[in-house]
């Protein structure tokens, strides 16, 4: 731009012209991949409006279940009723790739695969209502790992757009029409120059000739 | 291996430790941002919190979003739904997008 001084040589030309080159075609890459990006990222995000409003209705309905069964049973039963799980709960975490962003792959394994190994309490001083709510709880987890994995997804995707987004928006306005401005003052300049010396050189053989033959024009 | 914690007021989170999800009962947001930072650098790949205690933490979660692990998830608590983390939802449409395009038209 205006802004910048450039050494109006052929060198300089030609380096311009391949970072022109390189910018134009980063610029279309990374257009790509924002786009793609995107299709992507609202296909994910839709995913996540849909699970989180039903793993919302679901939690909000266990924790229902919950507060009935601790309106049965006092309050100390329940804490040693759930003092000491049975169960226990390991997640492993893969990762996927989706253009360059590694987005998470969650997948879990519990303890023993007997199902019935949550309820980590004798049956005799617990009510049945607390049953049913560890096994409504139990029945949304699978589902909340889901959105576990889906939302964390869409917010990495989410701010890898917004750097792509920045970088085309950068190379789109700024650099190419800079390198473009820059490329055409260095043509005009060197045009100029040429154009200057085949006039001195008219100018001199001219005066040459005169010299030699006395010519007047 | 990871594991799953779950954070939140005491009410809200017990009945996670039946499935074998570790439970952080906390009290106030300053033991609960304390407790998240303790975890977040540990094992854990997924953390839930109550939305009650994700409001008061927002900034906290914000630091969390760029990092690949762990995955910081609003869940309703017993005071119900606030609709804490469908914000969280939305606000990651909007970094991506320049503006809501999924929610608008549900409010």
């Amino acid at each position: 731009m205006a802004g910048t001084q450039v050494n109006p040589t052929r060198m300089e030309l030609t380096r311009l012209k391949k970072k022109l080159v390189t910018a134009v075609r980063g610029h279309k890459l990374l257009k790509d991949k924002r786009d793609e990006l995107m299709r992507q990222f609202l296909d994910k995000v839709r995913e996540n409006k849909a699970l989180r409003e039903e793993v919302e209705t679901a939690l909000v309905s266990a924790n229902r279940n919950f507060m009935l069964a601790r309106a049965g049973m006092p309050d100390e039963m329940l804490n040693t009723a759930l003092l000491a799980p049975k169960q226990e709960l390991t997640i492993s975490a893969g990762t996927q790739n989706v253009m360059s962003v590694e987005i998470p792959d969650f997948d879990f394994k519990t303890r023993t695969p007997d199902q019935n190994d949550m309820y980590s309490y004798g049956f005799a001083f617990t009510t049945g209502d607390l049953d049913d709510a560890i096994l409504s709880l139990s029945e949304v987890f699978p589902k909340m790992l889901k959105l576990a994995e889906v939302e964390k997804s869409c917010q990495l995707m989410a701010a890898e757009i917004e750097k792509t987004r920045r970088r085309v928006n950068a190379l789109e306005h700024v650099m190419i029409p800079e390198l473009q401005t820059n490329i055409k003052y260095i043509t005009m300049k060197l045009d100029e120059n040429e154009r200057s010396t085949q006039i001195r050189l008219m100018k001199v053989k001219d005066m040459m000739l005169k010299e030699a033959h006395h010519y007047e024009y | 291996m990871y594991r799953a914690a779950v954070i939140g007021d005491r009410d809200s989170i017990y009945g996670f430790a039946a499935l074998g999800l570790e439970v952080f009962p906390v009290t106030d947001s300053e033991m609960g941002s304390k407790t998240l930072r303790r975890l977040a650098e540990g094992e854990y790949a997924v953390i839930y919190i109550t939305e009650a205690l994700a409001a008061e933490l927002e900034h906290e979660l914000d630091h969390f979003r760029l990092q690949p692990l762990p995955a910081i998830i609003p869940i309703p608590g017993v005071t119900g739904n606030t609709g804490m983390g469908i914000k969280m939802v939305k606000k990651s449409v909007e970094q991506a997008v320049g503006s809501d395009i999924i929610f608008n038209d549900n409010d």
